[in-house]
């Protein structure tokens, strides 16, 4: 059997891509699909650690995870259309209207 | 090296790869759809640690849903083909010296730590999942559910075309 290690080395490498996508682009929905990356890497610890010990309840975190993130994107990716509607951008950089 | 390890091997290079070009590619596209390469990927590793029942929700969800969702976003709202993105001048260098102490950290900790491991149990999940959700966490499931109602019409709502119109495009 593979040791522990190497998926949580796996996983993060891979929360490291997502956050430097989220620090590097500029594209609000690549931000999105960084957030997912470091969720499923997140996911992917867990499921590691519920394998490796025998026990089940990792994988029950993994499913709310999952619900929260299914959440996520759908009012995010509705917030990203109306701002795009409002002000034709989806750079982040541009996108101050909260700014007073 | 084994079946089990050329399996992992596979699996991971996938992940890794596929992620890599989520966040360096320069064609939006090309990420959403690497994006989906990620996802099966880390489906395919949840196979192998033993969780048939979330490989398969891995996919409904994250696949059948998500992404999806995300490439209807791109699609609403960007002309394909814009090569634009990157973010030039932004503050590289910090970024990757951040970058490096964090998963420096992480991947330490990762592989220094005595992880107390304990024999895998094998056969199907679904059963002890199930019972698990119908006992000790069905407040969490219920929360959940109404957390998903919730967002199902805030989404609906935020993206609504004009505020005044009834059932905007």
């Amino acid at each position: 059997m593979i040791p522990l290690d190497y998926y949580l080395i796996l996983s993060a490498l891979l929360f490291t891509f997502g956050v430097i996508g989220v620090v590097i682009r500029r594209n609000v929905i690549i931000v999105f699909m960084s957030i997912e990356l470091m969720l499923n890497s997140v996911n992917l610890t867990l499921v590691g650690y519920s394998a490796y010990l025998g026990d089940p309840t990792g994988q029950m975190l993994v499913f709310f995870v999952i619900a929260v993130a299914a959440a996520e994107a759908a009012v995010g990716l509705g917030i990203v259309i109306a701002l795009f509607r409002l002000r034709r951008t989806v750079n982040v950089d541009e996108i101050n209207i909260l700014k007073w | 090296m084994d079946f089990v390890d050329i399996i992992f091997v596979v699996f991971a290079l996938i992940v890794v790869v596929s992620a890599f070009i989520v966040v360096f590619s320069r064609s939006i596209i090309r990420s959403a759809f690497s994006l989906l390469f990620t996802f099966f990927g880390v489906a395919g590793l949840y196979v192998l640690l033993n969780a048939d029942f979330l490989a398969v929700t891995q996919v409904l969800i994250y696949v059948g849903g998500i992404l999806i969702l995300i490439l209807f976003g791109v699609m609403l709202t960007t002309n394909v083909v814009s090569v634009e993105i990157k973010t030039g001048t932004l503050q590289t260098v910090p970024a990757a010296v951040i970058v490096a102490v964090l998963s420096g950290t992480i991947a330490g900790i990762f592989w220094f730590t005595e992880w107390h491991t304990a024999p895998a149990r094998e056969g199907p999940t679904t059963k002890a999942l199930g019972t698990l959700f119908m006992t000790d966490y069905l407040l969490p499931f219920e929360i959940a559910s109404i957390l998903l109602l919730v967002a199902l019409i805030g989404a609906a709502m935020i993206a609504r075309h004009e505020r005044g119109t009834e059932g905007g495009r």
